[in-house]
């Protein structure tokens, strides 16, 4: 694998760039594997690189129906946060940002992790208040996050329309200067090939359609569309595409899959130099390297595996966005798309073991598991490689669903994930 | 966006007008003191959330106002039916041609 380097990029520019080689081998899979994982994104892969790396379990496999990066991964609005207000999720979140720091370093490959700042707009009395104390919540637990005034809110994104007439005024904002974003696609490139380069398989375009369990419960492997892999352990890392996996191993999951869309503008020069988001009308942007107008819109209220969602939705993001950011009336959308989320109960990550011995389960991230990534990777794989949790991520069980020990983040927060 | 029949009204209307409830023909425990934190979790918290035929309740809610359940496939988002409440499960294999 070649080493990304300021010698590497010159020698590239010097030899017409046409001396790149492939990033990382494109695998077939071997008869048994000590650790499978199923699902190729960013979680998927980060946890095979952590396994590779921090516990030196190399011989493993991720497993992906489609290709590397195309299910949620590559679906997101690319925002990274950890403004979340429980405990629980502060050092979830909180871990997953520190890892975000230095990423690129780690992985020798460019995640553009941006730290623009994501602001939190409040519209009305009641989300000054409640935005004053997640703020202030946030900061007792160590975690980055500051009020601002409308005025300062406008300094800090000029585009931003301020005027009492406003139909939806600005009192203030609630701002995390160490949130940003990262690119997307880069997250799941960087940990595949830095997996890839401490021995880890991976194996696109090779649905898994079993979890297979011995006559003592434990699992045995899983079979895929390229026969049966045995494996000694099994981590599933499906997002919206988890319960009909786990399903085929007898476990039942308080999951419900939603299409969650977003779409983008036609790129322009650089105008908006942070993410806004605004909970109570929803609607969140940002702008991309590329100067698009990333714009996240939300989840449809029915049960779905489309990839596609209703346009009510995204005319309902519209609206809030023109009304907030005049400036962008006239701007055209380019395209749309779905993503599948599966949302939990209490509308938090299960990350832990299963009732089933060697089985374990990343799922319910909802409609925000892009900015944990590398913390949900880093937890997964110390979880699997123990066959314990770590202690970030031992509240997030699927026992706290018969317990009533729920992370009710949801309510706590109302806030778009 | 979706056209949903409502058999009340019997009229097919746009998404907008309806108010999706969830999952159907999800019984409410008849002696809730009875249950086990294990019962309580499969009552309140699991759901099947099928690749597949979903039964699901829907309610018109800017229209006749009432509930009703409906059969629809959710990978292609195609109803294939919709049915009163307090109708019967219908047969998915009656519905699809296919057993399931």
């Amino acid at each position: 694998m070649t080493h990304f380097s300021l010698a590497q990029v010159i020698k590239g520019a010097l030899s017409g760039q046409k001396n790149w080689t492939p990033q990382w081998p494109d695998a077939e899979p071997k008869a048994s594997y000590d650790v499978i994982i199923v699902g190729a994104g960013g979680h998927g892969l980060g946890a095979a690189y952590y396994l590779a790396k921090e516990h030196g379990i190399t011989n493993v496999a991720v497993i992906e129906k489609g290709w590397l990066g195309g299910g949620n991964t590559g679906r997101n609005t690319t925002i990274i946060r950890s403004n979340y207000l429980y405990d629980e999720s502060a050092r979830l979140y909180d871990h997953a940002l520190d890892l975000w720091e230095n990423l690129s370093q780690d992985l020798n490959y460019n995640v553009m992790y941006s730290k623009r700042g994501v602001m939190m707009l409040a519209h009305n009395v009641h989300d000054v208040q409640s935005s004053q104390r997640h703020v202030h919540s946030n900061r007792l637990n160590g975690v980055d996050n500051s009020w601002l005034t409308a005025k300062e809110a406008k300094a800090f994104c000029p585009p931003l329309d301020i005027s009492p007439s406003a139909r939806y005024p600005v009192l203030g904002a609630a701002l995390q200067r160490r949130a940003g974003t990262a690119r997307h696609d880069a997250v799941a490139w960087g940990y595949a090939r830095a997996a890839a380069a401490r021995g880890v398989d991976i194996i696109q375009n090779c649905p898994v359609s079993a979890i297979r369990r011995g006559p003592d419960g434990r699992v045995t492997g899983v079979e895929t569309a390229k026969g049966f892999i045995a494996a000694k352990k099994v981590a599933v890392s499906a997002a919206g595409h988890t319960s009909v996996v786990m399903e085929t191993a007898g476990v039942r999951l308080p999951l419900e899959s939603y299409p969650l869309q977003a779409l983008v503008s036609e790129p322009i020069k650089p105008i908006f130099p942070c993410v806004v988001m605004s909970n109570s009308v929803h609607a969140y942007i940002s702008q991309s390297d590329k100067g698009e107008l990333v714009i996240g819109s939300g989840t449809d209220q029915y049960v779905s595996y489309s990839q596609r969602g209703g346009l009510p939705l995204i005319e309902h993001t519209l609206a809030a966005i023109c009304e907030i950011f005049p400036i962008f009336r006239r701007m055209r959308m380019l395209r749309k798309w779905g993503g599948i989320v599966d949302v939990t109960p209490d509308r938090s990550a299960i990350l832990g073991k299963t009732p089933v011995p060697g089985l374990y389960v990343n799922c319910g991230w909802g409609t925000g598991g892009f900015k944990a990534t590398p913390g949900a990777a880093h937890t997964l794989a110390h979880t699997v490689a123990r066959d314990e949790p770590h202690p970030i991520n031992a509240p997030f069980t699927l026992e706290r669903f018969t317990t009533g020990r729920l992370i009710d983040e949801a309510a706590a927060a109302a806030v778009a994930h | 966006m979706l056209l949903i029949h409502c058999p009340y009204c019997e009229q097919d209307l746009p998404e907008l007008e309806f108010a999706y409830a969830g999952e159907a023909h999800i019984a409410r425990p008849a002696d809730p003191s009875k249950l086990t934190d294990e019962e309580w979790r499969d009552f309140l918290f699991i759901r099947t959330n099928p690749r597949g035929v979903h039964f699901e309740r829907w309610r018109h809610i800017n229209g006749c106002a009432r509930f009703f359940n409906a059969a629809r496939e959710t990978v292609s988002d195609r109803f294939l039916l919709t049915y009163k409440a307090g109708e019967p499960r219908p047969d998915v294999a009656k519905l699809t041609g296919v057993a399931q």
